[in-house]
């Protein structure tokens, strides 16, 4: 049979791959762009502007910003520790959760299904779940203000359970609770291994979620020592955007507040830095992405 | 008792999941009350006690909302943004999705799909930072094309003209990738069979396209378009909020019900009216979910959510 009735002709494949091509840089190109910027000398930027090659290259945008690490290395620390304790939570609950629900003898499970289910399909909003934080959990201004509101996630906890109920048989559970092993053991050594593939997507997920979450920083967090890397970001922004909203009325003072000024290449060195992690590992990861966005949107 | 004892095993499991839930989830429910109560935090009472003493006010937390005068503009933008991005960027997504399927080089349709699933990996703040690049008056990219072609420059930060399109672009911008993957890999579990047997009777690639592959592809674009509209009154804060910088210029087309939420939070003595928005969001919210479900259902049972 002729192969190519199944596929586009060659013209066709040419002019796809490259629209597709094109699409695909535009993906990228603002990141490019940023790094550009953050390896330009602050002269060849006021004299040309910003180009994707650097008309002068120069490190010293870097090495200004680890020479002043304290405050970057301390956003570092925070967003780590609120990204490894976050998500070692996300999975207990997700697993346990999910497992359980997958229990077909638990004699609650579609008590607990419709409890999870609801918080699904409907949200008490910002304004009630500020006031819980701030008035009765009093964790505002602490890392748990960040930890704690990403931790219940219904989708993953759905999805852990169509993990268990179509890739564990019920036979494994059953042999070992009549060889006498108690629930908190079959979960332990038996199930919590065979979890790997749905762990390491969701812990992927919830990794990123974290990583990247700045707004509960904005709602919460006060104190400079707690800011995380995103959060980080939002106030070099905010305070840049002050200054130059503020430059006119400051009169006399304006053209020290320009000079005070973050400069455009320090800021864009200081986000290149932010994600560069997420950047270089990405790709290495994605799979694991694709196969729960997919798991995801199957119920 | 029984019952307990039975299934101790399982609900011990259960429990820190459950307390968690709890507290994340259900203890902000009450709160919602907070949308028609004047509430007055007093030193000596809890938050839910407080709560409850604080004189019930009706609608007037409502009334209020209605009453100001950007509300109309705000439920405009909400509902405009989100409808324009859910119905380009499904549009956007399938496209792609079955254009990058064609693709005959299998490395090369790898690194696309990899390039395009980078926004997805970065926070809007970050991409915030990265648009400086083009949007800058002075030095950026847009301005530069802008004089080589010696047109005005444009200051994009204080010029509304342009935003709304800004923002629907950049909307799809960060979702295609991740948008595409979930059509792609959709797709890609589809029988190969159905195809064979269409060229077998003679049908073209675009005919395959047309009569197989987009009808499979529909229950996949019903689920995800229920959960779109069910967060039609919600917006993704960083999108209107970091990128445009915030800018006051900028309001009148960047302005959401979740920045209004926000701002009346953050802003003393309007957390009734904070309250009240919130609530609106909640409701509507959920109403939504429910009333797209249930119409999803009478047509096509298999397509529905739940």
């Amino acid at each position: 049979m002729n192969k190519s009735i199944y596929s586009i002709s060659k013209p066709a494949n040419v002019v796809i791959t490259a629209i597709m091509g094109i699409i695909g840089f535009a993906c990228v190109f603002p990141y490019l762009l940023a790094v550009s910027i953050s390896f330009t000398s602050e002269a060849s930027l006021k004299a040309q502007g910003f180009s994707l090659i650097p008309k002068e290259f120069t490190t010293e945008t870097y090495q200004f910003l680890f020479m002043n690490w304290q405050k970057l290395l301390q956003a570092y620390g925070n967003t780590i520790l609120v990204t490894l304790l976050g998500t070692a939570i996300v999975l207990f609950i997700t697993l346990t959760l999910g497992y359980v629900l997958s229990r077909k003898t638990f004699k609650w499970r579609n008590s607990l299904s419709m409890f999870i289910f609801i918080t699904m399909l409907f949200n008490a909003g910002m304004t009630a779940n500020y006031m819980i934080m701030t008035q009765v959990l009093h964790l505002n201004d602490t890392l748990w203000a960040l930890i704690l509101p990403l931790t219940v996630n219904p989708f993953w906890i759905f999805i852990a359970r169509t993990y268990f109920m179509t890739s564990i048989p019920d036979s494994i559970v059953e042999s070992a609770t009549i060889d006498g092993a108690s629930e908190l053991t079959i979960f332990g050594k038996m199930i919590l291994p065979l979890s790997l593939p749905v762990a390491a997507t969701i812990g992927l997920f919830s990794t990123l979620t974290y990583w990247n979450d700045w707004f509960n920083a904005k709602l919460y967090i006060d104190s400079s020592s707690l800011d995380t890397l995103q959060y980080f970001l939002v106030r070099i922004e905010e305070s840049a955007q002050y200054l130059t909203n503020n430059a006119a009325t400051l009169g006399a003072y304006a053209v020290e507040v320009v000079s005070q000024l973050p400069d455009q290449t320090l800021m864009m060195a200081t986000m290149v830095i932010a994600t560069l992690p997420l950047a270089l590992a990405y790709p290495f990861f994605q799979r694991y992405f694709v196969s729960g966005l997919t798991v995801g949107a199957v119920k | 008792m029984k019952d307990i004892k039975k299934n101790s095993g399982l609900l011990l499991l259960a429990v820190p999941g459950i307390i968690i839930t709890i507290l994340m989830k259900y203890l902000a429910y009450p709160g919602l009350l907070l949308a028609f109560k004047d509430y007055q935090a007093s030193i000596d009472q809890g938050f839910f006690a407080a709560l409850w003493s604080s004189p019930w006010i009706g609608f007037d937390n409502f009334r209020f909302l209605i009453m100001n005068p950007d509300i109309g503009l705000i439920l405009r933008n909400t509902l405009g943004y989100n409808i324009s991005l859910i119905i380009i960027g499904t549009i956007t997504a399938v496209t792609a999705a079955i254009a990058i399927n064609e693709i005959l080089h299998l490395r090369t349709k790898k690194t696309i799909q990899t390039l395009m699933f980078f926004p997805f990996f970065m926070s809007w703040v970050s991409v915030s930072y990265m648009m400086v690049g083009f949007f800058d008056s002075d030095y950026g990219l847009l301005n530069q094309a802008l004089s080589f072609f010696n047109l005005q420059p444009i200051e994009w930060y204080n010029d509304p003209t342009w935003w709304p399109l800004i923002i629907i672009i950049m909307g799809t911008w960060k979702g295609l990738g991740y948008n595409s993957v979930i059509y792609l890999s959709t797709i890609q579990g589809f029988d190969k069979s159905y195809y064979e047997a269409a060229s077998i009777d003679g049908a073209s690639k675009w005919q395959q396209i047309k009569y197989i592959t987009v009808p499979l592809l529909k229950p996949m674009v019903i689920i995800l378009t229920i959960l779109g509209i069910g967060g039609i009154m919600y917006s993704d804060f960083g999108l209107f909020y970091q990128l445009p910088k915030n800018s006051a210029a900028l309001y009148n087309v960047t302005q959401t019900l979740d920045i209004f939420v926000y701002n009346a939070l953050k802003i003393p003595n309007s957390l009734g009216l904070s309250a009240a928005a919130s609530f609106f969001q909640s409701i509507v919210g959920f109403s939504l979910v429910i009333g797209t479900n249930f119409i999803v259902r009478r047509i096509d049972r298999d397509s529905a959510l739940f």
